[in-house]
């Protein structure tokens, strides 16, 4: 035991980089993705069949595929046409992607369970399609999705683990990198699992917190 | 010419839901300061009547007219189209709508829903809106429920922020669909008396709804829909004490008991 500390101490700065690097894609794919879902949501609920067709396929299409799929994707296809992205932003990209699918599908399930009166009350005192959604429609949804989408900021930290495979530094690869050195597999396995662990459960409880403080009306 | 004209003015008003033609040719004026009642049996159109003056339901033929313009509809060599989005809403808030089921914004305290179309469709600052709304809400009873949210009222309490929100606009008419018909029988009496209230102060009102003794001693007039069509109309007194047509004499009959 008093070795593993030994070791964690001189391996700490890169593991902590790591974690950064962790938490920073994944805040950045659930506030981008979050955006691109804000988008897809919409249209999804609202926009007539045409235009909501892209999207639909765009939302299948994304939630169909296996994360690491993406993620391959996301770094070998725009290198192909010529963009170089580093492994770090295709990693986001391909996150953010994913996130916006997933934010897009479950603000339309909320969107849609909202009863029509109230679409009808807030378009009878003369409120504009923009006006209706910004103040009737999309607090409601927000509320109702909540849950669902801490649920997705969770999936986006345990999916920023696939990263590692396409070289981007994060917490698993920099604990791969530590093992390399001092071959104490099991004892730094359990140690990035257990600050997985704790990042996600700690998501969780502010997630609960959130739904207490918007659900009491 | 010398009659003004009316503030609304249905006509040849027809819709179909597909196949199935739900108003079959409606007329109907309202001038300023009436109370109009519509009765008639379920599925007689007459909500839809009143959704079409919202202009929540489209239309497939006919015109209305609200205080001299044309609403819904705009026509264009002959043919015609429906409005965008943001002739609608300006259209939709010349009129104020209280529903069967409330629909107040559950998000919102009750002065939050009757200030939201003060603020975002009148642009009005916030302090001015909310002055009107305490107003509103003093004026259907409710001003210590300001800042109560919809889940803490009771239904009745519910349908009378619905009133302030919908009068509070400054409409120049209030539709009022069924307003009373998702009531416990004990909540009804307070929010007929609010409706009763507003008449009295000279809003114009048109009125569907259930409640025939209501519809007795609010209305100026009242108008018996039947299969999509206004089979009999007259003054309150008239419809209900000397039903010309004997299917108002029979619709009157069932509904008393």
């Amino acid at each position: 035991m008093q070795a593993f500390l030994d070791q964690l101490w001189i391996a700490r700065w890169p593991l902590w980089d790591g974690l950064l690097l962790t938490a920073g894609i994944a805040a950045a794919a659930i506030a981008f993705g979050t955006l691109l879902g804000g988008i897809v949501g919409v249209q999804l609920a609202y926009a007539p069949w045409w235009l909501r067709l892209p999207f639909r396929l765009y939302v299948d299409i994304m939630r169909g595929t296996p994360v690491l799929v993406l993620i391959l994707a996301a770094f070998y296809i725009p290198a192909v046409a010529g963009l170089s992205l580093g492994p770090t932003e295709a990693g986001t990209l391909a996150l953010t992607l994913f996130a916006g699918a997933h934010i897009g599908e479950l603000l339309r399930g909320s969107l849609q369970a909202i009863p029509p009166g109230q679409a009808e009350a807030g378009r009878s005192i003369g409120l504009t399609f923009p006006q209706l959604l910004a103040y009737v429609l999309l607090p409601q949804a927000a509320r109702s999705a909540l849950p669902p989408w801490i649920n997705t900021g969770v999936e986006l930290i345990k999916g920023s683990s696939l990263l590692s495979i396409i070289g981007v530094g994060e917490l698993l690869l920099r604990t791969q990198e530590v093992i390399g050195r001092t071959f104490m597999t099991i004892q730094f396995y359990i140690f990035a699992g257990i600050v997985y662990l704790v990042i996600n459960i700690a998501l969780d409880q502010l997630g609960k917190s959130l739904e207490r403080r918007v659900g009491q009306h | 010419m010398n009659k003004p004209q009316p503030l609304l003015a249905i006509r040849g008003l027809t819709k179909q839901f597909g196949a199935v033609e739900v108003l079959k040719g409606v007329d109907l004026d309202l001038d300023q300061g009436d109370v109009v009642s519509i009765i008639g049996s379920s599925g007689s159109g007459k909500t839809t009547l009143l959704r079409c003056v919202n202009l929540l339901e489209e239309y497939q033929g006919g015109d209305i007219v609200l205080d001299g313009e044309t609403i819904g509809y705009r026509s264009v060599n002959g043919r015609r189209h429906r409005l965008g989005d943001r002739a609608l809403s300006r259209q939709r808030a010349m009129t104020g709508m209280v529903f069967q089921s409330f629909n107040l914004f559950p998000h919102l305290s009750a002065a939050g829903n009757v200030m939201l179309g003060l603020r975002k469709v009148l642009k009005l600052p916030k302090a001015e809106a909310r002055a009107i709304a305490e107003t509103w809400l003093a004026r259907v009873g409710l001003a210590a429920r300001a800042d109560h949210y919809p889940s803490q009222l009771s239904g009745g309490q519910q349908q009378r922020v619905a009133i302030a929100r919908a009068l509070a606009m400054n409409p120049k008419l209030v539709l009022l669909d069924e307003v009373t018909s998702a009531l416990d029988p004990e909540l009804v009496q307070e929010v007929l008396n609010t409706v009763k209230g507003i008449a009295e102060d000279g809003a114009t009102l048109l009125i569907v709804t259930h409640e025939m003794r209501f519809a007795r001693d609010v209305s100026s007039r009242v108008v018996f829909m039947e299969q999509g069509r206004i089979h009999e109309e007259g003054p309150a007194a008239e419809i209900f004490g000397n039903p010309k047509s004997a299917r108002l004499a029979e619709f009157l009959r069932n509904t008393r008991h």
